[in-house]
């Protein structure tokens, strides 16, 4: 997984609640058996919407999502992850995300920010003005910035160490978790003998 | 202080716990089909690594599969190579699969019930929302990323983070014609589409204890429509009775020995949960969805809202949007509301209850002109008992089509699917835009609504059909 510090980028206003994992990638793209090639399935149908957010000349290149509330609800799908990364995202902003595909983003090193909704106006409003203009999310100092003077934006964000620590080193789950394979050797000693199992190996 | 029952289940399951890090869960039981499956094999390939425990990991195919002509080929090469890769990956890794035309086959989150694979106290995963289907027997199970599924084939065990715990209690008895569907979708009404964030809620109270394993399942398949990270319910007799005998259930000595274990699976009385919510049974009613997520639902008796009514901006504009899509005005009566289509089945509702039930009121009549109504076993096993009991041909006699099993339209991954603008009821479990085919129009119902609808043509329940009379000479 790529390491990530800190991000800079111009920005896409989504202001639509429980954008739920059917719109982000809708199922038929899910017959794909890599992890690539999903940038076109993104929001497919709302796309579809010449006067779609995603559709205006200035708003290309953008590689920050900053969405309405209960982002990323609905079906477990990761493709919805990698879509969203396919495309250019780096982080995802919103007040609240549905807790599967908060999971799924943070084990692939797509940033999800949880900030207070009126925050999330505030930043509305200044990608809205302007859509030139960055916002800056910092890993390292749990911030995002954007704009200047007196429309700035400077907001606190809450993530957990553990999960802070593994997105800036960039590191690999399964490999942590071998770390202590002689603690999950140990566990299944003790799992009672009648426990099912699928077949005898 | 005591423990709720999920508190139980985690503590018994915490393989490493370390200050300022995630608790590292052993997990009882992967299943896996082939559409969150390929790239997570594919990262096992890539990094030299074996499936731990190909003994509590098994497969199904479900999404992709067709309905009809399953003895020919797959007719889309895309799924084709899809299903095709979990054979291969299978039989590369030594994992038991059921693949179409196997009479194990079905939807996942049937056939590990039906299997007795999952038992109270375990802790279940698989790459799919609905996972949370197998709380129902009092196991902590809940639906992973693909990511995840890499890690789980590869240490049989997931990091997780704390959870929250939710009670929803419902008193008293559900009313005749009331069902679990029904129940659930009214709970997601109540506390919304994201009010289960980071909880694991346990349905408590009269009305579950009294539901079936089929009903306590579909209660608990739709937690995670309420965006919760799991549903329970606590084990008793119910549980057990079904659990016995069946394939992977414990037997003699050792069964003894399980019961008395999952006797203790309860929450306990001095325990707290982080939430409570109390629901009165007698107060509901078939529940019906007008909107394009599971929260946006109504009693059936009740108009589509007018979106002025809502305080929330947000949620005025989501239903405002809700309707732009779902081509409804406000105030319009949810009963007037015509169908094109009737879908019976998916995880949520296509077991063996929900046929029957089905079943119980089209004997003798028939679908309404111009409704197509398909009719989906959750597996083959269902399937096989329904033909054994005759239901296949009350439904065909009705004028429905009978299929093969699958997921089929509850995601139209496969070629069952609704055209831009067809309106369905279903038994499914998202009424997302798209969610059954680009443009199609969804409303979540209990199998009795889709019945009375299919045999009335609107949105309708059992108790609207007095009238109908039922046809000479049957």
């Amino acid at each position: 997984m790529e390491p990530f510090t800190t991000h800079t980028g111009t920005a896409i206003p989504l202001r639509r609640s429980n954008v739920d994992t059917d719109q982000i990638i809708p199922a038929h793209w899910l017959k794909k058996v890599t992890k690539t090639g999903f940038e076109d399935g993104l929001f497919e149908a709302w796309r579809k919407d010449p006067g779609f957010v995603f559709n205006e000349p200035a708003r290309q290149g953008a590689s920050v999502l900053v969405a309405g509330p209960d982002f990323g609800t609905g079906s477990s799908r990761e493709h919805a992850v990698w879509a969203l990364q396919n495309y250019g995202f780096k982080t995802v902003i919103s007040s609240r995300f549905a807790d599967i595909f908060r999971g799924n983003s943070l084990k692939g090193g797509l940033l999800t920010v949880v900030l207070p909704q009126e925050t999330v106006d505030r930043l509305w409003a200044l990608t809205e003005a302007d859509p030139a203009v960055e916002i800056t999310v910092d890993l390292v100092e749990r911030q995002v910035r954007a704009g200047s003077g007196d429309a700035a934006v400077t907001a606190d964000f809450e993530i957990d160490d553990y999960t802070r620590w593994r997105l800036l080193e960039g590191l690999d789950d399964i490999g942590l978790t071998l770390r202590h394979e002689a603690d999950v050797t140990a566990f299944e000693q003790t799992r009672p003998a009648w426990l099912p199992r699928t077949q005898t190996v | 202080m005591g423990r709720t029952l999920a508190e139980k289940v985690w503590d018994a399951h915490v393989v490493r716990r370390a200050e300022g890090e995630p608790d590292l869960l052993y997990i009882d039981l992967h299943l896996l089909h082939e559409v969150t499956s390929p790239q997570a094999f594919d990262g096992l390939r890539q990094a030299g690594r074996p499936v731990r425990r190909t003994d509590l990991t098994i497969a199904t195919e479900d999404h992709n599969t067709p309905t009809l002509d399953i003895d020919k080929p797959i007719a889309d090469p895309v799924s084709r190579v899809q299903l095709e890769t979990l054979r291969r990956n299978a039989a590369e890794f030594g994992v038991r699969i059921h693949s179409l035309g196997d009479v194990e086959q079905g939807v996942v989150h049937v056939v590990g019930p039906q299997l007795g694979l999952t038992q109270p106290g375990m802790t279940v995963v698989c790459g799919d929302s609905h996972t949370s289907t197998h709380g129902a027997f009092g196991a902590l199970a809940f639906g992973i990323g693909t990511s995840q599924v890499e890690h789980v084939l590869a240490t049989q065990t997931l990091p997780m983070a704390p959870f929250k715990t939710m009670a929803v209690t419902v008193n008293g008895e559900l009313p005749a014609g009331v069902t679990a569907k029904d129940l659930i979708l009214a709970v997601i009404a109540k506390i919304g589409t994201g009010g289960g964030q980071g909880y694991v809620i346990e349905y408590r109270g009269e009305a579950v204890r009294n539901l079936s394993m089929e009903g306590r399942m579909t209660v608990c398949n739709m937690s995670i429509e309420a965006g919760a990270r799991a549903g329970m319910i606590a084990p008793d007799q119910t549980t057990f009775a079904y659990l016995k005998g069946r394939d992977h259930a414990p037997e003699g000595a050792d069964w003894d020995s399980a019961v008395e274990y999952w006797t203790s699976l309860r929450t306990d009385d001095d325990a707290v949960f982080d939430h409570e919510v109390v629901i009165e049974a007698s107060e509901l009613t078939p529940f019906v969805t007008w909107g394009t997520n599971p929260g946006q639902g109504a009693p059936l008796s009740a108009s589509v809202p007018d979106p002025a009514s809502y305080g929330d901006p947000s949620e005025r504009s989501a239903a405002e949007k809700a309707l732009e899509y779902m081509g409804l005005t406000a105030g319009q009566p949810l009963r007037d509301i015509k169908v094109d289509t009737v879908f019976i089945g998916s995880c949520t509702n296509g077991r063996m209850e929900d046929l029957r039930a089905v079943a119980d009121i089209l004997r003798g009549r028939k679908i309404a002109d111009g409704v197509r109504m398909l009719v989906v076993p959750g597996s083959v096993r269902v399937s096989l008992e329904a033909v054994s009991e005759g239901l296949d041909k009350v439904f065909t006699e009705a004028g429905a089509e009978w299929r093969y099993a699958g997921c089929s339209m509850c995601l139209g991954m496969n070629p069952d699917q609704l055209a831009p603008g067809e309106r369905s009821a279903s038994t499914s479990n998202r009424n997302f835009e798209g969610r059954q085919g680009k443009g199609g129009r969804t409303h979540l119902v209990s199998p009795q609504v889709a019945a009375a609808t299919a045999v009335l043509g609107h949105l309708a329940a059992p108790s609207d059909l007095t009238d109908v009379p039922v046809p000479a000479g049957v």
